[in-house]
């Protein structure tokens, strides 16, 4: 067996590569969510952006192999785990079993992860290629933002979504860094202040183009 | 006290059990848990009925065989404490309790609360251990060993492997038990020559006996007697990344 073979046979090595493309996804969020901040500075930066991104040509393809790469693997892996995990006890407590420790983020870190992978694809669907947004104008985002939002369906359910991908960041964020052993020992091992500080800055960031968006902020100009 | 108990009963592995109800009458506050069903068992052995199984050996919290899931809480409600350091005052009178075996397909039932935990007792054979040479004890002190390491590695080594981080983790995951040897082994001198190698082949054992993975909820060292850290898994996953990256197929081959 060669290296990563033995690493992706294990449960350990396994974890380390959700931990890495997960990461890789959390850089991405964040250069996303500053550069979609732009539209509150009107139409003209963020879409002078999006003509800059586009104008890369390989780069922009690049970084969208990589991201889905990234993707792939990361479920491929929680998949395999999660059948693992749940292998692993067959017969469940008749009474229960309480929890002590867990947070809501990492119970739900499996479905909300299902969550934003459906959001994903519509995401994509919606404001990259168009074809589920009914206003859809090519390369003019702030127009796609300002329209795609007024409908209270499409609002709500990117607001759902962001919510999942908060606390997403907020268990993965911090689980990620003893999922590959950097982590320093603490005395209170399931305190994370960076990753709340992170999962805040990334819902909020994106929640409020969507409340704005729903709102009516962004006018039709552009 | 009077207290109303729910306990798994299951006569073999081969057939399914089920929770039975039983009246405890008369119970002190002072018994521990284990006590009162010392008493449980007598009352149904002048019945006539068959005693509840249960593991107990020392009684005195350290030598790990004491089990229980307890109202959903391996171990019952007091933190860093074995069931049989449990005691019933931590129990209201006319409370029912449920009563239940650890349950993970690693820990397959042998009679009613009683599991086979052998498969820790193997993670432990696939590395647990250092080789040393045998021979006249070295004089204390010769192998200097920083402090901190020193307690770090002391507090890993309390490790009883009752199996309670597997009964509380949502994954049934065995990490918490394997890291703590892990780190208690590899931050010691004598640990050093086989550290990586025995991350490697532990963490292996500890994939083949199907337990699940860690996904860091942290209710292991809630649930953990000696209040062992996960900070013991960060260690692990360092250790084992290192040597699956760096030793790669010389390791494994050795392993095998």
């Amino acid at each position: 067996m060669n290296r990563l073979q033995v690493l992706w046979q294990s449960t350990v090595g396994k974890k380390a590569v959700m931990a890495v493309t997960g990461l890789v996804l959390v850089a991405y969020l964040i250069s996303h969510v500053l550069a979609n901040l732009l539209v509150f500075d009107g139409p003209e930066r963020v879409n002078r952006y999006a003509a800059l991104l586009h104008g890369t040509g390989g780069a922009l393809w690049s970084a969208r192999l990589v991201l889905l790469v990234a993707v792939i693997l990361h479920v491929v892996a929680a998949v395999q785990l999660t059948l693992r995990s749940r292998a692993a006890r067959p017969s469940s407590y008749v009474a229960g079993r309480e929890p002590q420790a867990s947070t809501l983020a990492s119970r739900t870190i499996r479905w909300g992860g299902a969550l934003i992978l459906v959001f994903l694809v519509y995401h994509i669907l919606h404001f990259t290629t168009g074809g589920a947004h009914p206003e859809f104008i090519e390369l003019n985002p702030y127009h796609n933002v300002a329209t795609g939002f007024r409908n209270p369906l499409v609002a709500g359910f990117y607001a759902i979504a962001m919510i999942a991908v908060g606390l997403h960041l907020y268990h993965g964020v911090w689980s990620s860094g003893r999922s590959l052993g950097v982590s320093r020992p603490s005395p209170r091992p399931l305190h994370r202040r960076l990753a709340l500080a992170l999962a805040a800055f990334v819902w909020l960031g994106f929640t409020a183009i969507v409340v704005a968006g729903y709102l009516g902020v962004f006018g039709r100009a552009g | 006290m009077n207290l109303i108990l729910h306990i798994w009963r299951q006569a073999s592995p081969s057939v399914p059990g089920a929770m039975v109800r039983y009246e405890a009458r008369d119970i002190s506050p002072d018994m521990s848990f284990l006590e009162m069903l010392d008493v449980l068992n007598e009352r149904l052995m002048e019945r006539g009925d068959a005693p509840i199984a249960f593991d107990h050996d020392c009684r005195e919290g350290i030598c790990g065989s004491c089990s229980l899931m307890i109202d959903g809480l391996a171990h019952g409600p007091h933190r860093g404490t074995a069931t049989c350091q449990l005691h019933m005052r931590s129990f209201r009178d006319g409370a029912e309790i449920r009563i239940e075996p650890w349950r993970a397909r690693a820990f397959p039932v042998v009679k009613d609360l009683v599991v086979d935990r052998g498969a820790l007792d193997r993670i432990i054979a696939a590395g647990g251990f250092i080789s040393a040479p045998t021979g006249g004890a070295q004089d204390a002190n010769t192998i200097l060993v920083p402090k901190p390491d020193v307690d770090t590695a002391m507090d890993a080594a309390q490790c009883i492997g009752c199996g309670a981080c597997v009964a509380a983790c949502p994954n049934g995951s065995a990490s918490l038990f394997t890291a703590s040897k892990l780190t208690h082994l590899g931050l010691l001198p004598q640990g050093q020559p086989e550290r990586y190698a025995r991350a490697l082949t532990m963490v292996r054992r500890m994939d083949l006996e199907s337990f699940g993975h860690c996904t860091l909820h942290g209710e292991c060292q809630e649930a953990c007697p000696k209040e062992i850290s996960i900070d013991t898994i960060t260690r692990m996953n360092r250790d084992f990344l290192r040597a699956g990256l760096t030793a790669g197929r010389a390791a494994v081959a050795e392993s095998d």
